[in-house]
């Protein structure tokens, strides 16, 4: 038997080895038991998790003075969304710095709730300012402001926010 | 594999929520965007419970005909079964897109819920399962998932034995842009599983020369290349071996082994010299690598097939050295796997927001555990229970901090428990005086509305006599008693004139009757207008005095209850990361052992060795001493 025979037998001779050594110390059978326990612990935290939201949402938004509102991307628009900030009848509301994964999960499609909080019944002004970059890295400064009324149930706002070179409105609202 | 699927699933869901059908742009649910905002960061378990609790308020509606969710309500349940998935919960995901499969629901939906549900049992090695799934799938399926379908069909009936099947499937994908490279490589397999050798050898071939920019084709061309290679090897045709084995990219993950193998082939054709390209080659890269560590040995065993014994000894004694610091290199991180410093460099928060945490870890000097584990973090089992220990320790934290969260909802209940206990009786005190006077006067309102109807149909001019007619009608009533029995010249001309008072004044009420009534009503639609402001202030206020009330009261079990399960699955998070983190340590600790054995054994090979080398370049010596 030559030396290449011999050390590819000697391989497999290990992979042996090394199969029943891990064999004794760690089943499929012990990691899939495992797995399934921690299947269980993660539906649980999970109704626990829903459970709070649920509740964070009847204590602190009650429906009569809850106000949220979302920012959606225009549809295929891939300019650079750098921050938000909004306020709701001149008081500042809240303002958000979007980092490269936030972006990206907007001009996937998904929809961000910016802001939720309380507000009397009535009309409203809302006001929103973008910060961002065009094309060519130029700046790019939008602001927008929308009148809702706020009634019983709860307000829900949508934010579009459009880049320089759509032909849709730069900053458009939806309630 | 399983990783490129699941990925592969994650964009299928992206784009059908971000394409769909036009109307949904109006009709859109913000509350399912949201849970895809979080789905698109990998943070499922806020996009979980955001969908759970969406759908649990939908399926909770009288008519959720009118909830903007109703448009997208299979998008929805089959959203939460992918994120689950994603997020490993194999068995939920599982059962939510089952409920799907066994409803009322269009043949193509039926279709898609088959194909997902197909595709877990597979994550979960349940290939029996996945075949029975994937084979009631029948008639149109949707254009967004036939080639997944039948990939993952072509893969079902590979591990089912069913290879004729996945051949026919293999080769109608042979044009699908996505599965370049994969369908081919594939089919290879498939045909050599099915007795067809030459047949696959062709298609691995021909997977092997795919030309392509992207890093998966590029990855199963190597692979294919090395898969050539290895049968070949094994076949006893080195020469041929060779010709695939020099394919594999220098830079790719199978480049080692390729190179090795490369100079196997060499050394069994006898061309120790040429054996020496390749190893020399790969004696400059990391020396963790297994295919590196043989290098070690092969040079010096080609420099000595090459009658160079000295060098040969040389390298042999590097290795000899090599391979002592390496040894004491595992011992080092064995011991520092067992002191818990593994588990640390995990779960440090820094490293996770490096995409090739994995690499940089590898390289991090406080780490030397993971120097060898590049391998073993590869293996399905190994990711598969880390991803586990990361999600245990994710939740640990949210536990924590929902405990945080349970201790600011008490103190935001007292407060507001002391506030209004303090303030509410005083109000609803006031609220009862004034709640008694409003039922008053719509009781008097209401008792208008009904005499001015009756008065439509029966007319009574007396009733809208105004307040001077009526005094004036009361005083002439009083003359008339008064003069009743006078019986004088004077009283009789009273009498007369207060009857033609009387007949005016009946005059004025009888003809004006019709003005005065539409006065009548008019008056009381304006009292209606402040009836109704009236209403409205009330009904706000009863809300705003309900909404009190709910501010503070009716919380206590739901925080207690809700603390008790946040304290149950914390101990029960810690006890399973113990676990976790336990069968990570001997997995880790199980991999350098063998890791241990073989330099072991490569390390009494290279004293051999050395010492033959060392006796053959002394003879040597000797006799070109002696023949001088």
């Amino acid at each position: 038997m030559n030396r290449f025979q011999k050390s590819v037998l000697m391989a497999l001779l290990l992979c042996m080895v090394a199969a029943e050594s891990m064999a004794e110390e760690v089943t499929r059978e012990q990691i899939k038991g495992l797995d399934e326990q921690v299947q269980d612990i993660k539906k649980d935290i999970l109704g626990i998790s829903a459970e709070l939201t649920q509740l964070e949402e009847k204590l602190i938004y009650p429906s009569n003075t809850q106000v949220s509102v979302f920012v959606t991307l225009v549809k295929g628009d891939k300019f650079r969304l750098d921050a938000v900030k909004v306020k709701i009848d001149g008081k500042d509301a809240t303002h958000h710095i979007y980092t490269f994964k936030e972006l990206e999960a907007l001009q996937s499609g998904g929809v961000q709730r910016l802001y939720t909080g309380n507000i009397l019944a009535g009309e409203h002004t809302i006001d929103v300012s973008l910060i961002g970059k065009g094309s060519g890295n130029s700046d790019y400064l939008q602001n927008a402001s929308y009148k809702f009324t706020k009634s019983v149930e709860p307000k829900l706002i949508e934010v579009i926010l459009a880049g320089p070179s759509s032909s849709n409105q730069r900053i458009g609202f939806k309630d | 594999m399983r990783r490129y699927i699941c990925l592969f699933g994650l964009c299928l869901s992206s784009f059908s929520f971000a394409a769909g059908d036009p109307s949904r742009d109006t009709k859109k649910d913000l509350y399912l965007g949201e849970a895809f905002y979080y789905a698109f960061q990998g943070e499922y378990v806020d996009a979980i419970t955001r969908l759970d609790t969406e759908l649990g308020q939908f399926n909770r509606l009288d008519d959720p005909n009118l909830d903007p969710m109703h448009f997208q309500i299979n998008h929805a349940n089959f959203s939460v079964g992918d994120f689950e998935l994603s997020y490993r919960m194999h068995q939920r995901a599982g059962r939510a897109i089952k409920s799907v499969l066994e409803g009322n629901v269009e043949l193509s939906i039926r279709n898609e819920a088959a194909y997902r549900l197909a595709r877990i049992y597979m994550q979960k090695d349940d290939h029996r399962n996945a075949l029975k799934t994937i084979e009631k799938i029948t008639g149109k399926i949707p254009e967004k998932i036939r080639d997944d379908e039948l990939f993952l069909r072509a893969q079902i009936y590979m591990l089912t034995g069913k290879f004729d099947d996945a051949i026919k499937i293999l080769q109608s994908l042979q044009g699908a842009r996505d599965f370049e490279g994969f369908s081919t490589y594939n089919l290879g397999i498939a045909l050599i599983q099915n007795g067809q050798e030459l047949k696959g050898f062709e298609q691995l071939d021909k997977a092997g020369q795919i030309s392509s920019d992207d890093d998966g084709t590029l990855a199963i061309r190597d692979k294919a290349n090395l898969m050539l290679g290895n049968r070949l090897i094994a076949a006893g045709q080195p020469e041929l071996a060779k010709q695939y084995l020099d394919r594999v990219r220098l830079t790719g993950p199978f480049s080692n082994k390729a190179l090795l193998g490369s100079g196997w082939t060499d050394v069994a054709l006898g061309k120790f010299d040429r054996a020496l390209v390749p190893w020399s080659l790969l004696l400059q890269r990391n020396v963790t690598d297994k295919a590196v560590q043989e290098s070690m040995l092969g040079v010096p065993y080609a420099y000595a097939k090459l009658d160079l014994h000295g060098k040969a000894a040389l390298l042999y004694g590097s290795a000899l050295e090599k391979f002592g610091s390496e040894l004491a290199k595992l011992d080092a991180s064995i011991k520092s796997i067992r002191e818990g410093r593994f588990l640390k460099a995990l779960v440090s928060d820094e490293l996770k927001q490096d995409k090739n945490w994995v690499v940089k870890l590898r390289e991090l000097p406080e780490t030397p555990e993971t120097y060898y584990l590049l391998e073993l973090m590869a293996s399905n089992d190994f990711q598969e229970s880390l991803q586990n220990y990361f999600d245990l320790d994710d939740l640990r934290k949210r536990l924590e901090s929902w405990e945080d969260y349970l201790d600011a909802y008490e103190d935001i209940i007292k407060y507001r428990h002391q506030y209004y206990e303090s303030i509410l009786p005083n109000i609803d005190k006031q609220f009862r005086a004034i709640d008694s006077q409003m039922r008053l006067r719509l009781e008097q309102r209401q008792a208008l509305d009904d005499r001015s109807k009756l008065m439509l149909v029966s007319p009574r001019p007396d009733f809208l006599e105004t307040a001077d007619e009526r005094i004036i009608r009361d005083n002439l009533r009083i003359l008339t008693e008064k003069y009743k029995n006078d019986s004088s010249a004077s009283a009789n001309d009273i009498r007369r004139r207060i009857k033609r008072l009387q007949g005016v004044l009946l005059w004025q009420t009888k003809t004006t009757y019709d003005k005065r009534l539409t006065e009548a009503y008019k008056h009381l639609h304006q009292l209606d207008a402040d009836v109704e402001r009236l209403r409205s202030i009330y009904r706000s206020f009863v809300r705003s005095r309900q909404a009190a009330t709910q501010s503070y009261k009716g919380y206590d079990d739901q925080i207690r209850q809700l603390r008790n399960r946040v304290r149950d699955s914390k101990e029960k998070v810690n006890t399973l990361m113990a676990r976790q983190g336990n069968m990570l340590n001997t997995m880790a600790i199980n991999e350098l052992d063998q890791r241990r054995i073989r330099l072991e054994e490569f390390q009494v090979q290279a004293r051999f060795a050395l010492s033959e080398s060392y006796d053959r370049a002394s003879k040597k010596q000797q006799d070109e001493g002696g023949a001088k």
